[in-house]
């Protein structure tokens, strides 16, 4: 067996020459820029910022209700704003989106209305519908399952000859799954244009990364299918944006797949259900990660540049309070459900033996003895 | 001696018991160590007999069935938890093609002895997927044995007869019950014998079959039946699903004649099919109405807001049993 600090040193070597343990950063904690930013136009910037507050002050409503028996369980996304919002926005309407239960801040970006957030998290199907002209798929519940679903559908784009990417959104203990590493394989073989979009927040509930893997990155799990492999500072809403536009790009000019990792952090639970004091000392890991905070440095950056001012804010956060409450109250003015809707959409035709037992559902429903 | 235990604490003592009695049982699954496990069935576990045999794998259940093989076949007795009844979809090749087989094609010489544990059911209002019911798959598969507790005191005790099983058996633990009630369990190793079923309620007019949470909403409702219109159903908790007791369904269907099966699974080819097959097998000239059951609808187990009326109800099954007594 290899000593331990052998073993370190030998992993170091390969990862030099790769390349890919190095994190790329644009926007530093104390919001200045690590390089140039050029590529990314003032308004995208002021936009990601809007989205990003907005989607806290939804997520932190969100637990509330929860709290509150409003709403059922419901997964917290708070530091994780960057990765969602920026990878988002740099995608294009007709690109295919595979997300998971967590990526409400990049869904929203993408059109889906919070108040269906709310819905989805109300135990309401209805909840998870694809926004008009958007190709968003229901939240894959299945750890890494629509990592291939994604494969599949940038297997039909270039199939179709259609100027479309698709990317799946999941997380750091997906990796772990035998459906992940097909995915990639099959990118890798096809050289198709899809972008694994990985969120390494730290922890797969209670399970630290560490043990999530020997490997000390995600990103270089690219390095065995000979796909490209970014690892970007997940906080930094630039280094997001640029990784993913990038590997857009390269997608669409035949260039394959791209493996992105965004390292970043669950600064709440995994879900209402959990309680993180358990595994993890939570108000040091907290304290920590605020330094690193998406969205503080993001507004110190729009300030230095004069994009954002004291006014500006004080009008976004009323505005953002006025559209978490409209989007509560949206969510909880829809009418209750139709129970018989469970039967509807199991088939394109409803078979006889359905058709019998949604009969049989109207008759002891209405209370008719038989 | 014995204390009031909820079903989770049941199965948490009997692993704790297994773990102290014999060296060779280890746990693994996704959170079960430090985090005691999401639903804290292995509470302390890891504390009390470290890392070695309380073990957090990572994120991937055909790794956590697949590698509970080799221990299996290597002397060691896994009981590996998989989190949700349905995050098993991703090992049913280990399940199927390997745990089922091994000792068939080793004709003896690997027998793979490991107990499969699993939270199963509905009605936690839980996010999708997290309310399945398919026990059939397992019940369709030679080799494995299917458990069902539907109390605290069986669930301890089947729980144990299950890793001292030489034969892989999966166990399933209804999710609703975990916390549901509290009832009288015995303090250290005691054994329910696996393949027998129990009368939970005595009676002549009808014999009802169910299991898991359904046995407790069909005992609720026999008991109102009783009360209100004088029938008298004959309870019977089944306990093991794989392989049935095929005794105790026999003697109960010629006793009363009638017979309902009650299960919160898909209706088509759930075990209610197999039940009344045996009982047109064994018990049809004793029949005075045809077999009933009462079971969740052909329709995906749907989102929580619909979720209470995917289960039998309480009035479906009473509507099902008199229909069937009044035949
Ligand atoms: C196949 C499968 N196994 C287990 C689970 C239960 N589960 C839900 S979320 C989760 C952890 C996922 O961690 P990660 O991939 O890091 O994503 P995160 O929750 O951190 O966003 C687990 C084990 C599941 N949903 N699917
Ligand atoms: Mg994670």
């Amino acid at each position: 067996m290899l000593a331990e600090h052998d073993r370190a040193e030998r992993l170091m070597e390969i990862a030099k020459a790769e390349g890919l343990y190095e994190e790329i950063h644009l926007l530093k904690e104390d919001g200045t820029l690590a390089g140039p930013v050029d590529d990314i136009p003032p308004e995208v910037m002021v936009a990601m910022y809007r989205h990003m507050v907005f989607s806290r002050a939804f997520d932190r409503k969100a637990i509330a209700l929860q709290r509150q028996g409003r709403i059922g369980t419901y997964a917290p996304f708070e530091g994780q704003e960057a990765a969602q919002v920026a990878s988002a926005m740099a995608l294009a309407p007709e690109d295919f989106v595979f997300p998971s239960y967590r990526d409400h801040a990049a869904t929203m970006v993408l059109g889906q209305s919070p108040a269906h957030v709310l819905l989805y998290w109300s135990g309401r199907v209805e909840g998870i519908r694809s926004p008009e002209g958007r190709h968003i798929l229901p939240p894959s519940v299945p750890i890494a399952t629509h990592v291939l679903h994604a494969v599949g559908a940038a297997w039909a784009s270039r199939h179709r000859k259609e100027n479309a990417v698709s990317i799946a959104y999941f997380g750091d203990g997906a990796t772990s799954e035998g459906d992940f590493h097909e995915a990639l394989n099959f990118a890798g073989v096809f050289h198709l244009p899809v972008i694994f979009f990985c969120q390494n927040n730290g922890y797969a509930i209670s399970v630290p990364f560490s043990r999530q893997s020997a490997s000390r990155t995600i990103a270089q799990r690219a390095i065995a299918y000979d796909i490209v492999g970014v690892r970007v500072d997940g906080n930094d809403a630039f280094a997001v944006y640029r990784a993913v536009k990038e590997a857009r790009s390269r997608a669409l000019h035949g260039l394959g797949p791209t493996l992105i990792e965004a390292v970043t952090f669950r600064m709440g639970a995994h879900t209402t259900a959990d309680d993180p004091t358990r595994y993890r000392d939570q108000k040091a890991v907290v304290e920590d990660w605020r330094k690193r905070d998406p969205i503080v440095r993001l507004r110190l950056y729009l300030e230095s540049q004069k994009l954002w001012s004291e006014a500006d804010e004080a009008k976004l956060q009323d505005e953002v309070k006025r559209r978490v409450e409209a989007a509560v109250e949206e969510a909880l003015a829809i009418a209750p459900p139709d129970m018989e809707m469970m039967f509807d959409h199991v088939y394109a035709e409803e078979p006889w033996h359905l058709a019998a037992e949604r009969e049989e559902y109207r008759r002891t429903r209405e209370g008719v003895s038989v | 001696m014995s204390r009031m235990l909820n079903l989770v604490q049941a199965i948490n003592e009997a692993l704790d018991l297994k773990l102290a009695d014999d060296p060779r049982v280890v746990l693994l699954g996704e959170d079960i160590g430090k985090n005691g496990g999401v639903f804290r069935a292995t509470d302390g576990l890891l504390e009390k007999y470290g890392e070695e045999r309380v073990i957090d794998t990572p994120l991937a259940e055909s790794a956590i069935i697949g590698t509970s093989i080799g221990m299996a076949v290597n002397g060691l007795i896994p009981v590996p938890e998989i989190q949700f009844l349905a995050f098993i979809f991703p090992a049913l090749d280990q399940l199927f093609s390997h745990v089922a087989r091994m000792r068939y094609r080793s004709q003896g010489q690997f027998p793979v002895p490991m107990t499969i544990r699993t939270p199963y059911g509905a009605g936690i209002h839980g996010p999708e997927l997290h309310a399945e019911s398919v026990e059939s798959f397992f019940a369709h598969t030679p080799g494995l044995k299917v458990v069902v507790p539907s109390g605290p005191y069986d669930a301890k005790g089947l729980l144990i007869s299950a890793i001292e099983d030489p034969d892989p058996v999966v166990f399933l633990e209804p999710t609703k019950l975990y916390r549901a009630f509290r009832e009288e369990v015995s303090e250290g190793l005691y054994r329910v014998p696996i393949g027998k079923a129990k009368r939970v309620r005595e009676g002549e007019d009808v014999s009802v079959f169910a299991w898991g949470s359904m046995l407790r909403t069909a005992l609720k409702v026999a008991e109102s039946l009783e009360r209100e219109r004088g029938f008298a159903c004959d309870v019977i908790d089944l306990r093991t699903l794989y392989p049935l007791d095929r005794d105790a369904i026999v003697e109960s269907v010629q006793k009363t004649g009638r017979a309902v099966v009650v299960h919160e699974a898909h209706k088509t080819a759930g075990l209610g099919a197999e039940i009344v097959s045996l009982i047109n097998e064994e018990a049809l000239l004793y029949l005075r109405a045809p077999v009933k059951r009462i079971a969740g609808f052909d329709v995906p187990v749907p989102f929580f807001a619909l979720e209470d009326e995917y289960m039998p109800t309480e009035a479906r099954i009473r509507a099902g049993i008199e229909e069937t007594i009044t035949f």
